[in-house]
């Protein structure tokens, strides 16, 4: 099995094709990747943070704030661990707890209220799994940020840049768009969780991630994703590039649907909610006999 | 398509708690209660809707018994029973291939997938129903679960009719991959369209409900019913203990314990759900006279009717309100 080290060296000569699953799973981990904060920092002007679910708590693993793109205001919406101990402690590891849905939820709704564009950037292993955030909901407050979503009167561009783990991905992830980094990876559940389960050992994890199809390019070629963004190198080698990379193509996707949707007309409106529900209703793989 | 009671007849899986049941015991006959250890007859226990009759331990019911019992005799019609799965994923574990997986549980459990949907009645009430199977892979939610509930709730939103999902889960389909975890954001799209033609979404948890089904439509219901005992959850308790290294507090993630922090609306016995669901279903229907309809938020005209709402008869007492159906407060 490859070190995250070799890896990291092969990679800067080697076209990104020759990763395996796991070596991207890595690379989307890797504590140097950039995060939502680096985005924030390098796309956004600005920005001023908004805490709280103005019911229990705050939650440093899901951040959002109001900021500058491209010379509009949008609300800008992520998941953000540590790159060290201490920050990992102090943001719990970028596992949202129920006040973290919340507090997104809360946000969406002051976008929704004056017509701000939203755009989230997706980096979680997932919802936390602990014994305060069963007892505050943690289910019914990913499937109330979802039902939000489903019906938010302004666009949505969400953007997969490390992990997409599991439902904390999902919870901030249902928009018009969803854009992925080449060595980003979205799963139905961590490789490790699912080999301990189906392997019985989460040593396996390798090759979990082969056969649950997690990378960008698998999620294109099955069409949930809408655009994969190349990563000619990975995120944490060349930030500054990537990053740009990123944003240039939030732009065009920004400027196409605020082209079509007018925030303030309801018809046009309701167009856009019908096109994101039919992006969503199209998504399955079966048949009938 | 086969009508269902020939399914039941020739398939008809046993539950669970029966098949995990001391096998010194012929089963036939009786019962162990796991909660209170009490020897059931089992016809007995079959009156009693599969309650025990001493200590009221809810037994878990497949989806045929369910609907049979949920529904009135011979209303309730099948729905897109011939969508069947696909391995998009070409997924392989140790145990083999997925397909092969899927054939050989099709076969063993007689259902083609883990959620079934149909239009039935309670109380004469027509309802939009699905029900999960929990002995089809753990009743994990993958694309067929999502297409054939999506389906129903579209029909029920175009005909005016409540839906209730009974709803056990263990999750996400893994062999799916993001197949199954997209299908939460279809099943919530879908459920958001019926609330905003005004059609109510009732939510029954049983036994065990965990992953992403808790964190999609079942927790974001107009009503959220659960069964007395039922485990409700997101995070599973051994992924739990694993984690956190805390010993879980003992009611953890029970139905009582959901009820006790604010996540569900009533815990019903099995006794009173029937009753229940059509009080619930005559509550959100629009009112037969209407009243002053500018100041009550009901669209008189149209969108939001609720089925056969012209059978109601002002004044019918034949469906008495239920006097009793909430634990709260906790006795004792």
């Amino acid at each position: 099995m490859s070190t995250l080290d070799t890896v990291s060296e092969e990679t800067v000569n080697l076209p990104m094709v020759s990763l395996s699953p796991m070596d991207r799973v890595r690379l989307a981990r890797d504590p140097q990747r950039p995060g939502t904060l680096d985005y924030i920092a390098e796309l956004f002007s600005d920005f001023v943070e908004l805490h709280g679910d103005r019911t229990f708590g705050d939650d440093g693993a899901l951040i959002g704030g109001l900021a500058t793109f491209r010379n509009r205001s949008v609300l800008v919406l992520g998941h953000q661990g540590g790159s060290n101990t201490r920050e990992n402690l102090a943001r719990n590891f970028g596992m949202p707890k129920p006040e973290g849905f919340r507090k997104a939820r809360r946000l969406m709704r002051h976008a929704e209220k004056f017509r701000l564009p939203i755009i989230t950037f997706i980096d979680t292993s997932g919802a936390d799994p602990g014994i305060g955030s069963e007892e505050r909901g943690q289910g019914t407050a990913i499937a109330e940020s979802l039902l939000q979503m489903v019906g938010l009167r302004v666009p949505i561009i969400c953007v997969v840049i490390g992990e997409g783990g599991s439902g904390g991905a999902l919870a901030i992830s249902l928009g018009d768009r969803l854009l992925m980094l080449e060595n980003a990876v979205y799963a139905v559940a961590s490789p490790e969780a699912c080999a301990a389960i189906l392997w019985k050992d989460s040593s396996f994890a390798s090759e979990a991630a082969e056969t649950m199809r997690v990378t960008a390019a698998d999620l294109q070629r099955f069409g949930i994703i809408d655009e994969l963004i190349a990563e000619p190198v990975p995120a944490h080698e060349a930030p500054r590039e990537i990053i740009s990379a990123v944003g240039q193509r939030i732009a065009v996707h920004l400027e196409t649907l605020l082209d079509t949707v007018d925030m303030g007309d309801p018809e046009s409106v309701e167009a856009m909610l019908r096109e994101r529900y039919g992006k969503f209703r199209a998504i399955g793989a079966w048949h009938e006999s | 398509m086969r009508s269902f009671f020939q399914r039941q007849g020739k398939f008809r899986p046993r539950s669970s708690d029966e098949a995990t049941g001391d096998s010194a015991i012929p089963e036939d006959m009786w019962v162990k209660c796991p909660k209170c250890g009490e020897l059931i007859y089992s016809k007995e226990l079959d009156h009693n809707d599969r309650v025990c009759p001493k200590c009221g331990h809810h037994f878990r019911l497949n989806a045929r018994e369910r609907i049979a019992f949920l529904t009135d005799e011979g209303s309730f019609v099948e729905w897109d029973a011939c969508i069947q799965p696909e391995d998009p994923l070409e997924f392989v574990d140790p145990k083999g291939a997925y397909a092969e997986k899927l054939a050989s549980t099709q076969e063993k459990t007689g259902e083609i997938e883990s959620l079934i949907t149909g239009l039935g009645r309670i109380e004469d009430r027509p309802i939009v129903i699905a029900v999960t199977e929990f002995a089809f892979m753990g009743a994990s939610m993958g694309s067929v679960w999502g297409e054939k509930l999506t389906r129903a709730i579209e029909r029920a939103t175009q005909d005016g009719l409540p839906v209730l999902t009974v709803n056990a889960s263990g999750g996400a389909r893994m062999h799916e991959g993001l197949f199954s975890l997209m299908q939460m954001a279809k099943t919530v799209a879908a459920f958001d369209r019926l609330g905003r033609a005004r059609l109510p979404h009732f939510s029954l948890l049983i036994d065990p409900c965990f992953g992403g089904v808790t964190a999609s439509y079942a927790t974001v219901a107009d009503v959220i019913l659960a069964e007395p005992g039922a485990l409700i959850g997101f995070a599973g308790q051994r992924v739990i203990e694993q984690v956190t290294k805390q010993k879980l507090p003992p009611d953890f993630q029970t139905a009582e314990f959901q009820l006790d922090h604010g996540m569900i609306d009533l815990i019903v016995e099995r006794a009173l759900l029937r009753s229940t669901v059509a009080t619930l279903i005559d509550h959100h229907a629009p009112a037969p006279v209407p009243f002053r309809p500018e100041d009550n938020g009901y669209d008189a005209a149209g969108a939001g009717r609720l089925g056969d709402a012209s059978s109601r008869v002002p004044g019918d007492t034949s469906h008495a309100p239920v006097q009793h159906t909430a634990s709260w407060p906790p006795e004792g």
